[in-house]
């Protein structure tokens, strides 16, 4: 584990300049991990009997969480984002633990969670507007025409500070990781393994926790009149 | 006392300016997690709603401590300046 990301492989196309960094290719390995994961239950789907048991108790138990954490937060209207919640649960942890197996979690570069950021922005104008209409536009002047600029700057700064969140978050922890492995080799048997369980398994399942809990509050705020 | 020397040690005086907003940040979090406590001591039935309000001001409260944390990172392994200096001493 090094504090900078390692470009792997550089090469042109069109002369635009593409690096494939160490954060692009461990994307790249939980994206294949959750394709399978997601086929197998896609499989085993026409098995499935009415009183669970093993695989199919992980796969009912993993989404009756995610359902029920967006019907207590947001209530019935918004049920139809619970698929993209459950997306956004299994990604970001995934890739939060991923530091415990060596790969270097793709939540430490900033664009991939700026880009997961930017879905939820995007959610959030869109919900708006599906569901308060014209009453979500006019959200936007109050309480009067001039604060209209404050207002766009304030919808604006929610993805950049949903963000840089995650990402200090992670990238911390990966500094202080890195400088625990940089230690001799006889402090490097131990010490490491307790620091692993904080940074990586509860720092990041509260992560994970944190960035969908606000996405979905901006979403159902959006959605929802306050008055 | 030259140049690149000097640029390095202003930027480690500003690592530790901006790294000491967290301690306003921790003094925020700890006024929000005791309201919190008391108010579920005082309505345990209520705990569910009190955690989720908690955790939203929480992260929300974070943030500030982040940002100063990020311009620590860019000033420690980043560092603008250094670049520019160097560019400077090219065109001289």
């Amino acid at each position: 584990m090094d504090i900078f990301n390692k470009i792997l492989y550089e090469f042109e196309i069109f002369g635009i300049e593409i690096q494939i960094t160490q954060t692009l290719v461990s994307t790249w390995v939980l994206m294949g991990l959750l394709i399978v994961f997601a086929l197998i239950a896609k499989s085993a789907v026409s098995k499935f009997q009415t009183i669970p048991t093993g695989f199919q108790n992980a796969v009912e138990s993993l989404i009756e969480l995610v359902e029920n954490f967006v019907r207590n937060t947001a209530g019935e209207n918004l049920m139809e984002l619970a698929p993209w919640f459950l997306m956004l649960v299994l990604f970001i942890f995934t890739s939060n633990i991923s530091g415990i197996v060596g790969l270097r979690p793709p939540t430490t570069e900033w664009s991939t969670n700026f880009a997961l950021a930017l879905c939820s922005f995007y959610f959030i104008q869109k919900m708006g507007i599906k569901h308060r209409k014209k009453d979500y536009l006019k959200s936007l002047v109050q309480p009067i025409f001039l604060f209209l600029p404050i207002n766009i700057i304030g919808e604006l700064s929610k993805p950049i500070s949903l963000s840089f969140r995650l990402f200090g978050n992670m990238l911390s922890g990966l500094i202080l990781m890195a400088m625990v492995y940089s230690m001799p080799v006889y402090l490097r048997i131990l010490i490491p393994i307790p620091l692993h369980m904080y940074f990586d398994l509860a720092i990041g399942a509260l992560q994970t926790y944190i960035f969908c809990l606000l996405s979905l509050s901006f979403i159902r705020n959006a959605a929802i009149s306050a008055s | 006392m030259d140049g690149l020397s000097a640029i390095i040690i202003i930027s480690n005086i500003a690592v530790v300016l901006a790294l000491s907003n967290g301690i306003v940040t921790v003094f925020g979090q700890a006024k929000i997690a005791i309201a919190a406590i008391e108010s579920i001591s005082r309505q345990p039935e209520v705990a569910g709603t009190v955690t989720n309000t908690m955790f939203i001001s929480l992260a929300l409260a974070e943030t500030q401590g982040i940002y100063g944390l990020l311009v620590a990172i860019i000033l420690l392994f980043a560092n603008p300046f250094i670049p520019i200096y160097i560019q400077y001493l090219m065109g001289t």
